[in-house]
C-alpha cells in the first residue's frame, strides 16, 4: 500500500471554510485597520460574544453528524437564561442555579432524546415541540426583561466581569495608555468544550457511533451498535452543551427576556453546514464548525465596524455564504459519484 | 450432532399470514463446506435465513451449532453473531463514512487506559487481517473509496474476524463483475480451508458450480433434497428448483431479422450523447425488433437507455420516434411519444413499497393521463386484475402492498404498469436480475411476444445467454460509447469478443 495519504474531500472543505475564515479576516484587517479591527482584541471579542454559540454549535454539530436536527436550542437557552436571571432575582445562589439549569438541559435532552430514538420519531417535529416548550415556558416564568446586576448575584456579576489578560498583542489606544488584550471565562468554557466535544468524537467509542449511525442507520445496527441509545445520547449532548452554551450566553447579556436568541439555532445550523457537516449526517467534525461560527462573528464584525451597513447585511452574508457551500459541497459529491 | 457438522436446523417451520414460508425445513451445514442454497423466488431461502439470524421467529423446529449443548434461538442479528452466525447480504451494511479499519472494529474497539480508542492498534491489527486474507487495502481509507466487491470483503472480513463458525452470504455477488466475483470467490475458499461453514445463496447457477461443494433446494417452502455437487447437474438443478424439466427455455422463437428489417422505424437515434456517460452514438430500432445491449457494467449501457427516455437529458443529438423528430427533456415526454422504461434499480426507480400492487400498475397509465383525469376505482382495478392475470404476478390480492412481494413479482408489477400504458417502445434495463429462473425464461418469453405484436424492445441485461435467446440485434458499448452493433452470428463468443475489443487476441 502506499503510504502517502489521499486528501479526500471532506479534508479540503474544512480547508476551505479555513481558508475562507482567513480571506475574510485579512480582508477586514486591510479595510478597517484604521478603526482597530487589526487589533487582536477584536478577535477576542469574537470569541466572547460567540461562546454561547460555539458550546450549542457543538452540539449540533453532533446531533446533525447522526442525521438528526435540533431546533429547540434557541428556545432551551431563553428558558435557561430566564431561569437563571428570576432564580438569582430571588435569592438563590449562583452557583445552585447554573447546577439546575445543566440538570434542566440533561433532563430536556433525555426527554427529546428517548422521543427521537426509542419512539422513532422525526427528529425535526420533536425539537419543534421542544422549542415551541421551552419558549412558552420562557414567558410563564416571566413575561418582563429580567436583568442580574451586581445587587442580585454578586458571585454571577463577578464571573461576567472577569477579565482573563492574554500577555501579548497589546497596544496603545488613542489617548496613550497600554490596552491588554483579554478574554471572558466563557470564552475558556466554549473553549474547552470544543476540546471535549473534538476528542468525544474522534477517540471515544460513542464518537465514532455517531459517525456510523450518520453513515447508515440500518448498518450500523446491523452491525450491534443500540442505534436507539447512541441516538438519544446524542440528544441528550446536545441539551447539555446548549445549556452550558446558556451560561456562557447569559455571562454576556446578563439577563432573561422572552425574544433572547431567538432564531440561534439557525445560526448554529448554519455554522456547521459551513464548517462541512453535512445535514445528511456522517460527515463532519466540530473544528470545522468552529470555523462556522468565527466566520459568521467575522462577517458581523465587519458590518459592526464599518458602521455605516444597515444590521441585516449579516444575514444576507450568511444566506450568501451559505449558498456557496452547499454548492461546494454537492459539486464535491457529483465529482465523487463520476469517479466512481 | 455429527461429526464435522457445525450447524443444523430440523424441522422448522414458519408461517406468514395466510402463506405457509417455510414447512418442515432440514438443512445441515459442515465445517469447510461451501453449501449452495438454492430455490426460486419465494421458494423461502430468504425466510430460512432470517430464521437462522434471528430476524424471524420460526414456530417449530430447531436450531443446534456445534459446541452450544441444547437448541439455540436467536432473537436478533447480534444474538446470531455472537453465537458465530453472521450474514452478509446484497446490500453492503457497512458505513461508507467511516475507515476501512472502523468498520471492522466498530463495536468492538481496543481501548487505551484512557477510555479513548486504540486507533494505532485497530489500524495494525485491521492491516493484519486484510492481509492474510488476501484483500489488497489501506486500512485508513474511507470505506466509500473501494469498489463495492471490496466493500463486500471487509464486510465478509468484519465477520470472519467475529470468530463466525458460519458464514451466510445472502446474493453478495448480484452487484460484482466477473473479475469481482472471482475475487470473492478466491476469499471464500480460503475461509473454507479455515474450516468456516459457508452458506451461499445465489441466482447465478455458474457461481454455484465453481465455488460449491453441496447443494440444497427448497421449493415453495419444502426441503426438495440436499445433494453432493456432483450428483447434481445443472439441468437437474434447474429441474429440482422448479419442480418441472425446463425444456421451454430453448424453445422461444423470435422473429427473424429479415422480416423486422423490413418494418418502419419506431426510434432513430443520431448523435444521442449524455455529458460525462455516454459519448455520441446513433441507434436503429425497428417496429417488431428487440436490440439487445451487451456491455460490462459500467459500460454505459443504462445510460444510453436513460439519454432515448429522457431520465438524463441527452446533452447533444437528435431522435426521431415513428419517424418524427421529437425532443425528450424528461420521461413524461418519453411517455407521451409511447415510451415505457423499466429501470435497472428496481428499489430506488422502480416499485413504491408502500403503496399496493393495484396502485403500483396504474401509476404511469395515471401520470400518462394527468392528475386531474382520474381512473375511476373500477376501472383502476379492473386494470390491476388483467395485468396481474397477464403476468403472472404471485400476490395475495391486488391491494397487497408491493413491498410484500418477492423480488421476481415486483418486477413483473413494473412491467404490468408500463404494458398498461399500451407502448410501442419498452427499455428494459436488467429486468431479470435476481429473479429465478422460471421467473426469467417468462419474461424472456414476454419480451418475444411484445416483439410479435410490434412492439420495439430495447433490452438491457448482464447475461448474455439471454439476450441471445431475445435479441434480434445487439449493440456492443465499451467505456461509455457505443463501438459497434451485431446482426449476425449472434453467439456467446462472438458477443464477448466484441465485448472485449479489437485488441483482444483472435
Amino acid at each position: 500500500m502506499q503510504g502517502k495519504r489521499k486528501m479526500n474531500g471532506h479534508t479540503i472543505l474544512l480547508l476551505i471554510t479555513v481558508g475562507l475564515f482567513i480571506v475574510l479576516y485579512a480582508g477586514g484587517c486591510i479595510a478597517y485597520g484604521s478603526k482597530g479591527f487589526s487589533h487582536l482584541q477584536t478577535f477576542l471579542n469574537i470569541l466572547i460574544t460567540n461562546a454561547g454559540l460555539i458550546c450549542v454549535t457543538c452540539g449540533l454539530t453532533i446531533v446533525m453528524l447522526t442525521a438528526g436536527i435540533d431546533i429547540s436550542v434557541g428556545a432551551l437557552i431563553a428558558m435557561d437564561c430566564m431561569i437563571l436571571a428570576v432564580g438569582m432575582r430571588s435569592g438563590m445562589n449562583a452557583v445552585v442555579m447554573v447546577l439546575i439549569v445543566l440538570v434542566i438541559g440533561i433532563a430536556f435532552g433525555t426527554f427529546q432524546g428517548f422521543l427521537v430514538g426509542y419512539l422513532q420519531i422525526q427528529p425535526f417535529i420533536v425539537t419543534m415541540a421542544g422549542m415551541f416548550f421551552c419558549r412558552g415556558m420562557t414567558a410563564v416564568i416571566c413575561t418582563e426583561q429580567v436583568s442580574i446586576t451586581q445587587q442580585t448575584s454578586a458571585l454571577f456579576y463577578a464571573w461576567a466581569n472577569a477579565k482573563i489578560n492574554i500577555p501579548f498583542g497589546g497596544y496603545i489606544n488613542n489617548k496613550g495608555k497600554y490596552m491588554t488584550p483579554y478574554i471572558r471565562p466563557s470564552v475558556v468554557i466554549a473553549l474547552l468544550i470544543l476540546v471535549f466535544t473534538f476528542i468525544m468524537l474522534r477517540h471515544t467509542k460513542l464518537g465514532r457511533s455517531f459517525y456510523a449511525i450518520g453513515g447508515s442507520e440500518q448498518s450500523a445496527a446491523m452491525m450491534g451498535l443500540n442505534t436507539k441509545k447512541v441516538k438519544m445520547r446524542a440528544y441528550m449532548l446536545s441539551s447539555i452543551l446548549c445549556s452550558i452554551g446558556a451560561v456562557c450566553y447569559c455571562l454576556n447579556t446578563m439577563a432573561g427576556s422572552v425574544s433572547q436568541a431567538l432564531g440561534l439555532e439557525m445560526d448554529a445550523i448554519s455554522s456547521s453546514v459551513i464548517g462541512g457537516t453535512l445535514l445528511t449526517g456522517g460527515v463532519g467534525n466540530v473544528i470545522g464548525s468552529f470555523f462556522g461560527v468565527l466566520i459568521n462573528g467575522t462577517i458581523s464584525s465587519i458590518v459592526k465596524t464599518n458602521g455605516k451597513l444597515a444590521s441585516s447585511w449579516p444575514n444576507i452574508l450568511t444566506a450568501a455564504l451559505l449558498f456557496v457551500f452547499i454548492v461546494i459541497q454537492s459539486v464535491f459529491a457529483m465529482l465523487r459519484n463520476r469517479r466512481k | 450432532m455429527e461429526d464435522n457438522v457445525v450447524l443444523t436446523a430440523r424441522g422448522i417451520t414458519m408461517t406468514f399470514p395466510g402463506v405457509k414460508a417455510l414447512e418442515n425445513v432440514d438443512f445441515t451445514l459442515r465445517k469447510g463446506e461451501i453449501h449452495a442454497l438454492m430455490g426460486e423466488n419465494g421458494a423461502g431461502k430468504s425466510t430460512l435465513i432470517k430464521c437462522l439470524t434471528g430476524i424471524n421467529d420460526f414456530e417449530a423446529g430447531e436450531i443446534r451449532l456445534e459446541g452450544i449443548s441444547g437448541p439455540v434461538k436467536n432473537h436478533s442479528t447480534k444474538d446470531a453473531q455472537d453465537i458465530g452466525i453472521s450474514t452478509v447480504y446484497q446490500e453492503v451494511n457497512l458505513c461508507p463514512n467511516l475507515s476501512v479499519a472502523e468498520n471492522l472494529f466498530i463495536g468492538r474497539e481496543p481501548m487505551t487506559k484512557f477510555h479513548t480508542i486504540d486507533r494505532k492498534t485497530y489500524n495494525t491489527r485491521s492491516q493484519k487481517i486484510m492481509d492474510e486474507l488476501g484483500i489488497s487495502v489501506d486500512v485508513t481509507q474511507n470505506l466509500e473509496n473501494y469498489s463495492l466487491a471490496i466493500q463486500q470483503m471487509v464486510a465478509i472480513a468484519r465477520a470472519v474476524d467475529m470468530d463466525c463458525k458460519v458464514l451466510i452470504l445472502d446474493e453478495p455477488t448480484s452487484s460484482l463483475d466477473d473479475e469481482e466475483v472471482e475475487k470473492l470467490f478466491v476469499l471464500m475458499r480460503r475461509l473454507k480451508d479455515k474450516g468456516v461453514g459457508i452458506v451461499f445463496v445465489t441466482h447465478f447457477l455458474e457461481q454455484v458450480y465453481a465455488v460449491c461443494d453441496r447443494i440444497t433446494v427448497l421449493r415453495d417452502g419444502r426441503l426438495v433434497g440436499e445433494y453432493p455437487i456432483a450428483d447434481l447437474p445443472r439441468v437437474k438443478l434447474v429441474a429440482a428448483m422448479m419442480g418441472k424439466n425446463l425444456d421451454d427455455l430453448a424453445e422461444i422463437q423470435k422473429e427473424t431479422e429479415e422480416n423486422v428489417r423490413n418494418n418502419d422505424l419506431e426510434i432513430s437515434a443520431r448523435g444521442l450523447s449524455h455529458a460525462g456517460t455516454v459519448k455520441p452514438f446513433d441507434l436503429d430500432i425497428h417496429k417488431g425488433e428487440v436490440v439487445g445491449i451487451a456491455g460490462l457494467l459500467g459500460s454505459g449501457r443504462s445510460e444510453l437507455a436513460r439519454a432515448i427516455y429522457g431520465a438524463d437529458k441527452a446533452s447533444t443529438g437528435t431522435l426521431a420516434v415513428d419517424g418524427k423528430q421529437v425532443k425528450i427533456n424528461q420521461p413524461i415526454d418519453a411517455m407521451n411519444l409511447g415510451m415505457g422504461m423499466l429501470p435497472d434499480d428496481r428499489k430506488a426507480e422502480g416499485i413504491i413499497g408502500d403503496l399496493s400492487v393495484r396502485e403500483n400498475i396504474i401509476l404511469a397509465l395515471q401520470a400518462k393521463r394527468g392528475m386531474f383525469r382520474q381512473l375511476s376505482r373500477a376501472k383502476q382495478e379492473e386494470i390491476a386484475d388483467r395485468y396481474i392475470d397477464l403476468v403472472q404476478i404471485k400476490t395475495a390480492s391486488r391491494e397487497t402492498l408491493v413491498k410484500q412481494l418477492s423480488g421476481g413479482n415486483q418486477q413483473k408489477v413494473i412491467l404490468a404498469r408500463w404494458l398498461a400504458t399500451d407502448p410501442d417502445f419498452l427499455i428494459l434495463d436488467e429486468p431479470t436480475r435476481g429473479i429465478d429462473v422460471g421467473t426469467k425464461s417468462e419474461i424472456q418469453k414476454l419480451i418475444v411476444k411484445l416483439a410479435g405484436e410490434g412492439k420495439s424492445i430495447l433490452f438491457i441485461s448482464s447475461e448474455i445467454a439471454e439476450m441471445l435467446r431475445t435479441c434480434n440485434r445487439m449493440a456492443i458499448m465499451r467505456d461509455g460509447q457505443k463501438v459497434g452493433e451485431l446482426d449476425h452470428d449472434l453467439t456467446q463468443e462472438n458477443v464477448m469478443k466484441a465485448i472485449a475489443g479489437g485488441e483482444a487476441h483472435e
